[in-house]
């Protein structure tokens, strides 16, 4: 495999992961107004919402700061970028050695930084209601998902999301009790850091319950284009995430044609409608939590990928 | 290197101890008892699988035991005593939720500790299943302490029984397991029935209390 | 060698333009230029003698007892500190000439002669070879910077602060002597040459360990010995806290360095342990004492303890590795530390500068009266957000690179051959992992209410950028933090000679060659990280996003008033603004309700009452609480004692006399034997 070649497919990647994350959101939404029997919006609908906000013009406060301004970009950026790390098709990617798991989730948590200071830097209570929650959010879920990759990264001894696809492929690994809690773990971590029920509502603006919508509060026009967008790569980043670390099947790996490469794309989007079918059962089968009992919640996650961690060494080998 | 009968067994016993933490977490009684539940499932199949891959046709009995009174008698009566006897239904801890799951982090490493060098010499599969099954009953003595409702801490003593039983499934060639399994759902039987009555004298004089204050004009 | 010691008669000489400063024109432009100069050189002549492989140099003065010489010596692992401290030293200079101007309070005590002193007796620890000198530069230190917090006596807060400073500062020099005592033994050579190859061995080896933790630990802020650095740091000059948090904390953690790595020879795997343990207590402690704080400048005192915490850990990580003979995990260890000495002494400085700025902008320090300072100073904010980003170690700073190399140790953790240090590293990368997350948390809140959002008073509203030296003296620690989060690999190579010297191996030592703009580390986990590709790829995809968008999407903008809940346009006094408080409300109650019993007070007037709703909250310090108040009360009790036998009659003083008489010589008898 050249490096034209993995450049190539890294830039596949990154349109691609671009291209399919508003599908995915509006794929949530639809199965989820069908379980709850209505009609519910086109799956394309997140595309003209998108397309809507970038053409309308962007309004700001009087004393927003350049910080205001720039948040969007740089949360895209890092998201997209940090999307762009995970093998979702290929393994084979040239930024691949650059950053592995680690720097993933430090990605994502500059994205995180910037969006919560953002959201302060207007001066409205909302603002600061979503950034102080956010952060708290964050404090548990960042942790339990190092956890996750310790655990991950210990039994392939790895932190790079290629070798960590190419040996899951492999199935030398077999099932694991670190395994299943670090799967655990890293879906509470998802549901927590996409805004998505029980912890915080994606629907709702009810000042009481929201936590990443009132962060945004202040954001219109082209900003919320990039914010949402955002939100909707970290979605779609998550998904392939799972995807790529415990059912990386389908992948192509070294060396392999143009015909693995098409039939790893085909998987991907099947892994990523399998993700959120499941996605939409879970949140239309749950009720919202409240906000006091996410510590409790993600604290569980965090414990539980520590336990993940803690088996590695009872079961045989490390 | 890895076998499916090591593999299953071990993450049968790995959501038996995961319901043990779910059972620390939860704030109501019939969530409780639902994870319970699943817990005695998930108890029933280890014994069912261990059976199987054994080749120790009693430990099926257990299996079948476990999944009868466990998974299905218990928790439907004590469902029934919290319908009947308007238990309330939220469970209030000792110690906050998030410092109990700690602590309960903390007796499982100690028992992953304990273990540990006691077995080196014994097979992956047996250490593991001690360090599991300690882990359950630890976690089991940590909920009745940890919690107030007389319900609750039913559940716990039941799941340190649980994680007797799975010590005894795992560890193959054990004698007397079909008894001991008996003998502890007799016992279990015996105290939800003791708790059962002692509840509805405790319930009946406090009500008696109530409609003699209420005649008295006293109650506020 | 002569070199180092010449700068440092340099920095006296200095200090006694500082005390004549009233008589000499321009002393304070003498004394900080001439500082900064001095302590620039000695950061280039450190960074020399590193890239040539940093040889030893000894050399004996005839200074002390006319018998004894003292011994002065600089290795690779003085010259890495050496680095930090001067390199900061020559920063707070810039800031502290710009600061003394903008910021001169006529009433304040003598800063001029101090700070050099203070400087000097930092470098003096670093290249002191035996144990009299080291503790006899190390009380100078101590005393200097005691005198410097002392120059605000005026604060009401000072007094206590530098009472208990001394206090703190006299405990860990008595715990130093002792260890030292142990440490030379029977010998009484106090050289460290000799104490090297006659190091001791059982129990005196690890009550020698164990009291330099505690001794060199309550300088650098190890919880629960930690109490005095958060009063003491923010109440001196805020470049002399830049000073004492930036650089002091690592004087203290060279002395932890070079008596476990060095002087000890081969340690045992149990001290690692109770460093690993020390450390992630300490880190997720501080941390959390930090959220809790609305005093800007005891804030980043508190994230100091966390820091050092991390540090700490990091050499514990080392210190095990060493003591299972894998050497090159144990040189990733090192590395990791040694990186965030150099990153924590940057940003903390930074940051520090960041909080002089501030408070000569606002004159305070309350968190509760900034806010919207982005606008009003521009460039100080940018340099704050660079340090606030970097410490929450985010990409590409240089704060995530020690981070990513901690990790990558931690990860080697199955390495080990005990269990209960494998299982034990996991849970220490949880809560360092914790630490990191809460730390980020933390400074979202610091920079968010100090920095943006509305004033919180007319001071922040009427604040005004500061000075051109303030400015460059931030400028520097900040490029800094960039260039070495997108570079790291050359500054870890020159380190390399110090790894090497502490555990016997580099980290590069498993990959034949390593480009210059590559890390790649470890041997067991092939994993690498790439600062200047991903500072590229984040750089070309923000700038093809922003094309892309004003190319394609509209570009107009509108300037409105936002919803201000009910008020016509927003509320004018800001009071429906988030503050630093609030901010932490949901951090406090899901840590601080179990570990600082904090508790929320909400006081509601009734309907129809007219007096103003308060709130506060309350929380008690578990250090003071579980250890230190019992401490004061028996002390207390026993000078009570001890107060009677001033009133006792002449026989009974004889008795004593006598009874101590006999007691001795019993003693003298039963130790003849």
């Amino acid at each position: 495999m050249t490096l034209l070649t993995s450049v190539f497919l890294q830039i596949v990647q990154m349109l691609v992961v671009l291209a399919l994350a508003p599908g995915l959101t509006g794929f949530v939404r639809w199965v989820k107004a069908r379980l709850l029997a209505r009609r519910g919006p086109s799956i394309l609908q997140p595309y003209r919402d998108i397309l809507r906000l970038l053409k309308k013009e962007a309004v700001l406060a009087h004393n927003a700061s350049w910080l205001f301004r720039t948040t969007p970009y740089i949360m895209f950026t890092a998201i997209w970028l940090a999307a762009g790390l995970i093998p979702t098709f290929s393994t084979q990617l040239a930024l691949a050695p650059t950053a592995d798991l680690i720097a993933l989730i430090a990605l994502l948590g500059s994205a995180r930084f910037f969006l919560a200071l953002a959201g302060m830097d207007v001066g409205t209570s909302f603002g600061g209601i979503g950034s102080s929650r956010e952060m708290m959010i964050a404090a548990l879920a960042e942790p339990a998902m190092l956890m996750v990759v310790f655990s991950v990264a210990i039994l392939v001894r790895s932190t790079s999301l290629a070798e960590i696809a190419d040996f899951m492929m492999s199935g030398a690994v077999g099932l694991r009790i670190s395994l299943a809690l670090a799967l655990i773990s890293l879906v509470m971590v998802a549901i927590a850091e996409n805004a998505r029920i029980p912890v915080d509502n994606p629907a709702t603006h009810l000042e009481l319950t929201m936590v990443h919508e009132a962060m945004v509060l202040e954001y219109s026009g082209r900003h919320l284009a990039l914010i949402e967008g955002a939100s909707m790569l970290k979605l779609l980043l998550y998904a392939a995430l799972i995807g790529c670390v415990f059912a990386p099947w389908g992948m192509a790996g070294p060396g392999a044609d143009s015909a693995a490469v098409i039939r790893g794309l085909a998987t991907f989007v099947l892994k990523l409608g399998v993700a959120g079918v499941l996605l939409a059962v879970f949140e239309t089968s749950i009720a919202k939590m409240r906000v006091f009992r996410v510590g409790e919640f993600l604290g569980g996650a965090l414990l539980l990928s520590l336990l993940g961690a803690i088996f590695l060494y009872v079961s045989r080998g490390v | 290197m890895h076998d499916l009968g090591y593999d299953a067994a071990h993450l049968l016993g790995a959501v038996v101890l995961l319901m043990s933490f779910a059972l620390l977490y939860q704030r109501r009684l019939f969530a409780l008892l639902h994870v319970f539940t699943a817990q005695a499932l998930a108890l029933s199949a280890a014994a069912a699988w261990q059976g199987y891959i054994q080749h120790a046709p009693h430990l099926y009995v257990t299996a079948l035991l476990t999944l009868g009174l466990k998974a299905i008698v218990m928790p439907v009566a004590l469902h029934r005593i919290v319908v009947k006897l308007n238990i309330h239904r939220t469970i209030e801890p000792a110690l906050s939720v998030g410092l109990t799951m700690l602590a309960g982090v903390s007796l499982v490493t100690l028992s992953i500790l304990l273990v540990m060098p006691v077995t080196e010499s014994a097979s992956a599969l047996t250490r593991e299943d001690l360090a599991l099954s300690l882990s359950v009953v630890l976690l089991g003595l940590l909920m009745m302490i940890t919690r107030r409702n007389a319900v609750s801490q039913v559940v716990g003593f039941m799941s340190i029984e649980n994680g007797l039983i799975l010590a005894a499934v795992g560890v193959a060639g054990m004698p007397l397991i079909v008894e001991m399994s008996i003998a502890f759902s007799v016992m279990v039987a015996f105290i939800v029935f003791g708790i059962f009555l002692f509840h509805i004298r405790e319930r009946f004089d406090t009500l008696d209390m109530q409609k003699i204050e209420s005649f008295r004009g006293e109650s506020h | 060698m002569a070199f180092v010691v010449s700068a440092i008669v340099g920095l006296l000489l200095l200090a006694a333009v500082g005390v004549a400063a009233s008589r000499i024109p321009f002393a304070r432009g003498i004394v900080y230029g001439g500082t900064g100069a001095l302590c620039t050189l000695l950061a280039l002549w450190s960074v020399l003698s590193l890239a040539g492989g940093a040889g030893t140099e000894a050399l004996a003065l005839p200074l002390g007892l006319p018998w004894m010489t003292a011994h002065v010596r600089a290795d690779a692992l003085s010259a890495v500190f050496l680095l930090v401290v001067n390199l900061t030293g020559a920063t707070a200079s810039l800031f502290g000439w710009g600061y003394e101007r903008a910021h001169h309070d006529a009433r304040s005590g003598p800063v001029l002669p101090l700070y050099p002193l203070f400087i000097a007796g930092m470098n003096a620890v670093l290249i002191a070879d035996d144990a009299f000198g080291f503790l006899v530069a190390w009380e100078f230190m101590s005393l200097a910077s005691w005198l410097l917090v002392l120059s605000t006596h005026r604060d009401p807060d000072t007094p206590r602060a530098a009472r208990i400073y001394l206090i703190m500062a006299s405990f860990g020099t008595a715990c130093l002597l002792l260890a030292f005592g142990l440490l030379a033994g029977a010998h009484g050579d106090y050289r460290f040459d000799a104490i090297r190859s006659h190091a001791p061995e059982g129990w005196a080896a690890t009550l020698g360990v164990l009291l330099v933790l505690v001794g060199a630990g309550s300088k650098a802020g190890l919880v629960p010995l930690h109490v005095w650095l958060p009063l003491a740091h923010p109440a001196a000059p805020s470049h002399v806290s830049a000073l004492m948090s930036g650089v002091m904390t690592k004087v203290a953690v060279y002395a932890i360095t070079r008596v476990l790595f060095d002087l000890i020879g081969e340690p045992l795997w149990w001290w690692g342990g109770v460093m690993l343990v020390l450390g992630a207590v300490t880190a997720i402690m501080g941390v959390l004492y930090a959220m809790l704080q609305d005093d800007l400048k005891r804030l980043l005192a508190y994230s100091t303890v966390e820091n050092i915490g991390v540090i700490v850990a990091a050499l514990g990580m080392a210190l095990v590795f060493k003591a299972a003979h894998v050497p090159v995990i144990a040189a990733l260890a090192m590395s990791a530390a040694l990186l965030h000495v150099i990153n924590h002494s940057l940003f903390k400085s930074l940051l520090f500068y960041g909080s002089g700025a501030v408070l000569s902008a606002v004159h305070s320090r309350d968190l509760g009266r900034m806010g919207g300072l982005i606008h009003r100073m521009p460039v100080t904010a940018v340099f704050v957000l660079v340090g606030a980003a970097a410490i929450s170690a985010l990409p590409p700073l240089n704060g995530f690179v020690g981070e990513w190399l901690l990790f990558q140790a931690i990860l080697n953790g199955p390495a080990l051959p005990q269990w209960s240090l494998k299982i034990l590293i996991a849970v220490i990368g949880a809560a360092l992992a914790l630490a990191a997350a809460l730390a980020a948390a933390c400074f979202v809140r610091m920079y968010g209410t100090a920095f943006l959002g509305r004033p919180r008073g007319r001071e922040a509203e009427e604040a005004r950028e500061v000075n051109a030296a303030m400015r460059l003296g931030m400028a520097v620690p900040a490029v800094l933090c960039v260039l070495l989060g997108v570079l790291p690999t050359p500054l870890l190579r020159l380190f390399e000679p110090a790894t090497r010297l502490m555990v016997d191996a580099g980290p590069f030592d498993d990959r034949a060659y390593q480009p210059w703009f590559w890390l790649a580390p470890t041997s067991a986990i092939g994993n690498s990280y790439n600062g200047l590709v991903m500072a590229l790829v984040i750089g070309v995809l923000s700038m093809v996003l922003v094309v892309a968008i004003h190319r394609w999407a509209s570009a107009k903008v509108r300037r409105s008033i936002p919803w201000g809940c009910g008020y016509d346009g927003l509320d004018p006094l800001a009071v429906t603004q988030y503050t630093a408080s609030s901010f932490g409300q949901p951090i406090r109650r899901a840590f601080g309700s179990t570990v600082f019993r904090a508790r929320d007070h909400v006081d509601m007037p009734q309907p129809g009452d007219t007096r103003p709703a308060r709130f506060h909250v309350t929380w008690t310090d578990p250090a003071w609480h579980a250890i230190f108040t019992p401490l004061v009360r028996l002390v207390a009790r026993l000078a009570d004692l001890v107060n009677r036998l001033q009133f006792l009659t002449i026989r009974r003083y004889l008795m004593l006399m006598f009874f101590a008489l006999v007691v001795l010589l019993v003693m003298v008898a039963v130790t003849q034997r």
